[in-house]
Formats: structure tokens, C-alpha cells, sequence
């Protein structure tokens, strides 16, 4: 949930309203705060499911350290949501091992 | 190959106080940093600091980041951002990517300033979305303006367990308990009195066994540890949360020190692996040296200092400094570090559990270390805490030596006393006359400070405490007061709030209360 009012910080740096897609779905976000952020404040948990034991992962260090966040942003695989900032039309989509949903549902065959 | 006469690697406090230093001694200087953003870790920290005026004392975090970084642009210190230090090579050789691009550099001096990493421990479930870091949670709620989760648990009761609690709390979360494996509140007990006196129990000797939901968090389970910190069977309790925050410590990002062949060491009280140092910050190679973090977990404070207590060495071997410049320089610098480096928190006192009096030598609180507040019976043993007067008068219930001294300052009257040595307890000064203007009260980062008055009308007394909560009550509003461990203890009506631009957003509540209850009521909850 994003924070409306803060006792310490008046105001948070905020960029435009931008909209983006979580696999093929409409989000909104501000331009500039980071991927993972917008997709937190959209009630995101999940960023992608590991290689071989096929388990969620989310957020954990958000500081471009652990690598956990790591999605598909524009085709590209392996991107650090934490730190890469959004932006307008981006399309984002929840990355199995180091690929598509599609791509690691073809090979499992 | 482009070269400098020095390169700092890691733009947070350490690293640009470094630049700073050296770029107004004319050092040719160049600072690389793999975020977008300068500043390190401080933009996270919202709370004051602790310390003196000299370490920034209650300054909140971020604006000492935004000084910082006002500084450098100032001074003109040259800082690359989204630049990642590959390796250190023989002859001061520094590779450094930036998107694709892999650029050559070369040195006459290197300063690694890489902080540290947030440790982790190992648990069932530890890997389910939910489960994230202290530092994560800041980064969510204090940088992008997310809230976390909604109900929390934190595992670790150290600094930065307890003030990310508080930070929690502000951003408007429920922290739904504070844990720690080990026997003792590890991080300040003014911190840990912050959280528990809203209402946030404390568990020591417990540890997480399991997060529990799959794909997030929806429980997690905790249970009591033995001597050896083993979950005891059958002491399991299952608490409803949907996020949980890991703070059990850091560990120095020294691999840059390692891979340029310095000695190492692994050293518990700094934190892990450091690279062996002289006196001067330098590593066993000449011109390679470490501060901040990497060079032994401690404060931001300190931080800055290390550094440019660095490039004042490095401002000397490169003749920028005469001997007699740096070792006034060195001597003021080291003076400042060891302010800081005393009292129980010191990095020489880490992880004792033996410490049973303050240096004045009256009885630390038990109950502060096991459950995060102080009992009243305990706070007899504390002069400052019991100050008694006619009409409004400070009570500091300070009681652990930490080096920390905006209080004096902060009265414009001499009421309050801490001396030279900033690690000792504040005394009050009766003679003085408290005209309650509450300074005190809001410079206290440790909001260790109450005013009260016990004549405030026949039967009632007030009760002035700080407060850095949303919604903020109003004049007139009535509630309960609440004691040290956050349980109502009478009704209290508000009858001021006050707050100034030198108070930064601490506002100061003063509530009204039935006399007898003047010395347990320490919060308000509407």
C-alpha cells in the first residue's frame, strides 16, 4: 500500500503517473520509482520461480544486492526490479528460471 | 587507461566525506558507486543520530545525505554513478563497468568504501515473498513511499531492528512483535523504549522457525531458544503477519579488499572479513585503504570521520598536507572517533552480555534488555529520571552510556549537564529554571526526555512527550495514556502540541493526567 502521509517526510519524489503491463496486465505506477516498488504497491509478491525447484520469489534485499527480483522487463530477462526504474509502457512479466512462462512451459515438455 | 590521483570506491558516508576531504586539498579525486543514487545507505535513515554536533547529533539521516552530497557538488568532487568497480589489480589497476562498457583506470591511491551486506539466517520458508530485509523495508517505505506489509514481525533487536521498527510504525504498519535469539535487547534500550511504549512486545531467546503461506507470507512461527539457541519444543507460537523483516546484523563487502590481495582477518567485532589496517585506515598493500562499513561494522558517524581521516593521509603522502597539517587534522579526527567509540554499544563491548552497571555505576535496567522498557522500580536507581521540582521540569530516563549529547546543548538554561565525556548519563541541575519549552525533549534522539509538571491543576498533572506519529492528536482530544510498555494506564486529555522548525518534525504532546499516574505515563494513543 502506498503511503499517503508521513510524520518525517513530507513528500515522497514522485514522478508521472506511467502505465505499465504485469504479464499482459494493465498497472499504474510513477515514472522513476522502481519497478519492484510500483509492483509492491500493486500487491505483487511474486517476481519469478526459481530454475529447478520451481519456487516464488519476491523482494528481499531491494537494493540491487540479492538478485531475487530479477524479471523480464521489455524481452530482457534477469533485470533488477529493485533498481530499475519505471517507466512508461514497460512490459514486465514474471520470469521462470531465466525465461518466459511460455519458454520454460515448452521445455518442461 | 584514464588515471587519478585517487579513487574512492563507494559514494556513501564514508566515501564522499573522503572525496570531499580531498578535493578541497586539491586531490585530484574520482568516486565510483554501482546505484543510480549517491549517498550510500543514509537517504534510508530517517531518524536522528546520535552523538555530538560534531557527528551530526540529531540530524536526521537523510539530511545529513543531502549535506553530503550538497558538499561534494560544492567542492566539485566528480562522482560516477551506475559504476561498478570490477576488481583492483596489481599497480593500483581498476576495472569498472558501466552498462556494457568496461573502462581501465589506474591510481595513485584507492579508498574502498563498499559498506556491507545485510546478513541472513537460514529458516524453513526463509525463501517465501514476504521474507525480506530491515533494509529492504526502509527502502520500500522511506525511499519509494510503500508500505512493506501490513502486519510485521522483526526478527533481530539490534540498531537497525529497532529503528526500522519505528520507522514501521510511522510508515503506519502494525509491527506485530520485535525477536532476538540472544538473552539481551541488542541495540540501544532508548531505541527499544521508542517501540515498546506503543504497545510492541518483545521476545529475547526467541528465534523464527518457519514463514508460513507458499507464495507470501501468512504466519510465522517463532519459539523460545536454549542456552545453545535451539528452539525448545513445544514453545512454539504462531503469529499473524504478512511480512517478515530480518535485522541480525551486517557483514562488511570486503571482497574488493580480498581480491587486491590486502591481508585479511576475520574479525567477530567488526562484523566478518575485514582487511587488517594500520592506524591511518591503510591495508597491507601501500595507498590502499578502507573506511566506513567495510572496515568494520559501524555507525554512519563514524563513517565519515574514517574517511576523511583517510584522504588527509592521502592528502599527505601526496604532498598535499605537511606533516604538522595532518597530524592536527589526524589528532582532532581520531578524537572524534573514540567519542563515539565508547560506553556498552562500543565496537570493544560487542556482544557482551556481562555489563550490570552504568559507568556511574548504578544498575542497568533488566527489564529494558529483556522486554524494552523500564520499570519504574528500576528507574529510582537513576537521579535525572526521578528530577523533582516545582512546576514543569524535564525527567530523563537515559540509562546506558552512549555517546550522545544534544540534551546540553539543546537547554538554553544549563538545566541539563552531560560534561565533556558525551558517553555519560545527563544530569539536571536544580538550580536552573525549566521554562518547558521542550528543546530538549524533541533534540533527544534517543526521545529519552519527558516534561512534567505536577502542579499543572489541583489532582492532575501533565505529561510532555515526543512523537513522530500520524494521525497527529489535536488540542482537546481525549484518550488513554500509556505506560513504558505501551499498556493503557489512565485516561489523558491533550492540552498542547506543540512543534518548530528546530524540533524537525518531532512534535511535542503534552497530556493532561491524573496526578498519581505522572510517573508511569509515557505515551498517548487516541
Amino acid at each position: 500500500m502506498r503511503i499517503q502521509e508521513h510524520p518525517i517526510l513530507s513528500e515522497y519524489d514522485k514522478g508521472r503517473e506511467v502505465h505499465f503491463t504485469l504479464d499482459g496486465e494493465d498497472m499504474s505506477g510513477y515514472e522513476g520509482e522502481s519497478i519492484a516498488a510500483a509492483l509492491h504497491a500493486n500487491g505483487v509478491m511474486i517476481h519469478r520461480y526459481t530454475q529447478k525447484k520451481h519456487k516464488p520469489r519476491g523482494i528481499f534485499c531491494a537494493i540491487g544486492r540479492c538478485t531475487d527480483c530479477v524479471m523480464i522487463v521489455n524481452g530482457e530477462p534477469n533485470v533488477r526490479t529493485c533498481i530499475t526504474p519505471l517507466e512508461e509502457g514497460m512490459t514486465v512479466e514474471t520470469q521462470y528460471g531465466a525465461s518466459t512462462k511460455a519458454d520454460w512451459e515448452a521445455k518442461q515438455k | 587507461m584514464k588515471r587519478h590521483e585517487l579513487i574512492v570506491i563507494g559514494a556513501g558516508p564514508a566515501g564522499l566525506s573522503a572525496a570531499i576531504e580531498a578535493a578541497k586539498a586539491g586531490i585530484d579525486v574520482v568516486v565510483f558507486d554501482e546505484n543510480a543514487r549517491p549517498g550510500g545507505q543514509l537517504f534510508k535513515q530517517i531518524h536522528k543520530f546520535f552523538g555530538s554536533k560534531e557527528h551530526h547529533a540529531k540530524e536526521r539521516g537523510f539530511r545529513i545525505g543531502e549535506d553530503l552530497l550538497k558538499e561534494a557538488e560544492e567542492v566539485g568532487v566528480r562522482v560516477e554513478l551506475n559504476s561498478t568497480v570490477m576488481g583492483i589489480y596489481e599497480n593500483k589497476e581498476v576495472t569498472v563497468r558501466n552498462g556494457d562498457e568496461v573502462d581501465h583506470y589506474k591510481a595513485d591511491k584507492i579508498l574502498i568504501a563498499t559498506g556491507a551486506a545485510e546478513n541472513m539466517i537460514p529458516f524453513k520458508g526463509w525463501d517465501t515473498p514476504g521474507v525480506i530485509g530491515a533494509g529492504a523495508a526502509q527502502a520500500l517505505m522511506n525511499l519509494q513511499g510503500v508500505q512493506p506489509g501490513s502486519k510485521i514481525l522483526m526478527v533481530g533487536s539490534g540498531n537497525v531492528g529497532l529503528v526500522v521498527s519505528l520507522q514501521l510504525l510511522q510508515a503506519g504498519c502494525e509491527v506485530v512483535a520485535v525477536i532476538d535469539a540472544a538473552p539481551r535487547v541488542g541495540g540501544y534500550g532508548v531505541h527499544a523504549a521508542k517501540v515498546a511504549r506503543t504497545g510492541v512486545p518483545f521476545y529475547l531467546s526467541h528465534t523464527i522457525v518457519e514463514a508460513k503461506g507458499g507464495d507470501r507470507v501468512k504466519s510465522a512461527v517463532i519459539a523460545e531458544v536454549d542456552n545453545h539457541f535451539q528452539p525448545i519444543p513445544g514453545t512454539e507460537k504462531e503469529l499473524d503477519v504478512d511480512t517478515i523483516c530480518i535485522a541480525v546484523g551486517l557483514s562488511p563487502m570486503s571482497q574488493l579488499a580480498s581480491n587486491a590481495t590486502c591481508d585479511m582477518a576475520l574479525m567477530p567485532k567488526k562484523g566478518g572479513n575485514v582487511a587488517i589496517l594500520n592506524e591511518y585506515g591503510e591495508t597491507s598493500i601501500p595507498g590502499i585503504y578502507c573506511a566506513g562499513d567495510v572496515a568494520g561494522i559501524e555507525e554512519a558517524s563514524s563513517a565519515m570521520i574514517q574517511g576523511r581521516r583517510v584522504a588527509d593521509h592521502v592528502a599527505l603522502s601526496l604532498g598535499y598536507l605537511t606533516h604538522d597539517e595532518f597530524e592536527q587534522k589526524y589528532d582532532n579526527a581520531t578524537a572524534a572517533l573514540n567519542q563515539l567509540r565508547q560506553g556498552m554499544f562500543s565496537p570493544a563491548n560487542k556482544g557482551r552480555t556481562d555489563l550490570t552497571v552504568t559507568d556511574e555505576g548504578y544498575p542497568l535496567s533488566m527489564s529494558l534488555l529483556k522486554k524494552g522498557y523500564m520499570t519504574e522500580a528500576e528507574l529510582k536507581a537513576f537521579p535525572a529520571a526521578q528530577n523533582s521540582a516545582p512546576g514543569i521540569h524535564p525527567v530523563i530516563e537515559c540509562t546506558q552510556n552512549i555517546p550522545c549529547n544534544p540534551c546540553q546543548d539543546a537547554c538554553k538554561f544549563d538545566c541539563i549537564k552531560v560534561g565533556a565525556d558525551i558517553v555519560k548519563l545527563p544530569e539536571i541541575n536544580t538550580e536552573s529554571k525549566c521554562t518547558g519549552c521542550g528543546m530538549c525533549v524533541a533534540s533527544c534522539s534517543g526521545q529519552a526526555i519527558f516534561l512534567i509538571n505536577e502542579d499543572y491543576e489541583p489532582g492532575y498533572a501533565t505529561v510532555s512527550l515526543p512523537y513522530e506519529f500520524l494521525p497527529l492528536p489535536k488540542k482537546g482530544d481525549k484518550g488513554k495514556a500509556l505506560g513504558r510498555d505501551g499498556s493503557p494506564v489512565c485516561d489523558a486529555e491533550i492540552v498542547s502540541v506543540r512543534s518548530a522548525p528546530a524540533m524537525d518534525k518531532t512534535q511535542i504532546l503534552t497530556m493532561k493526567i491524573p496526578l498519581e499516574y505522572v510517573h508511569a505515563a509515557r505515551f498517548y494513543k487516541a
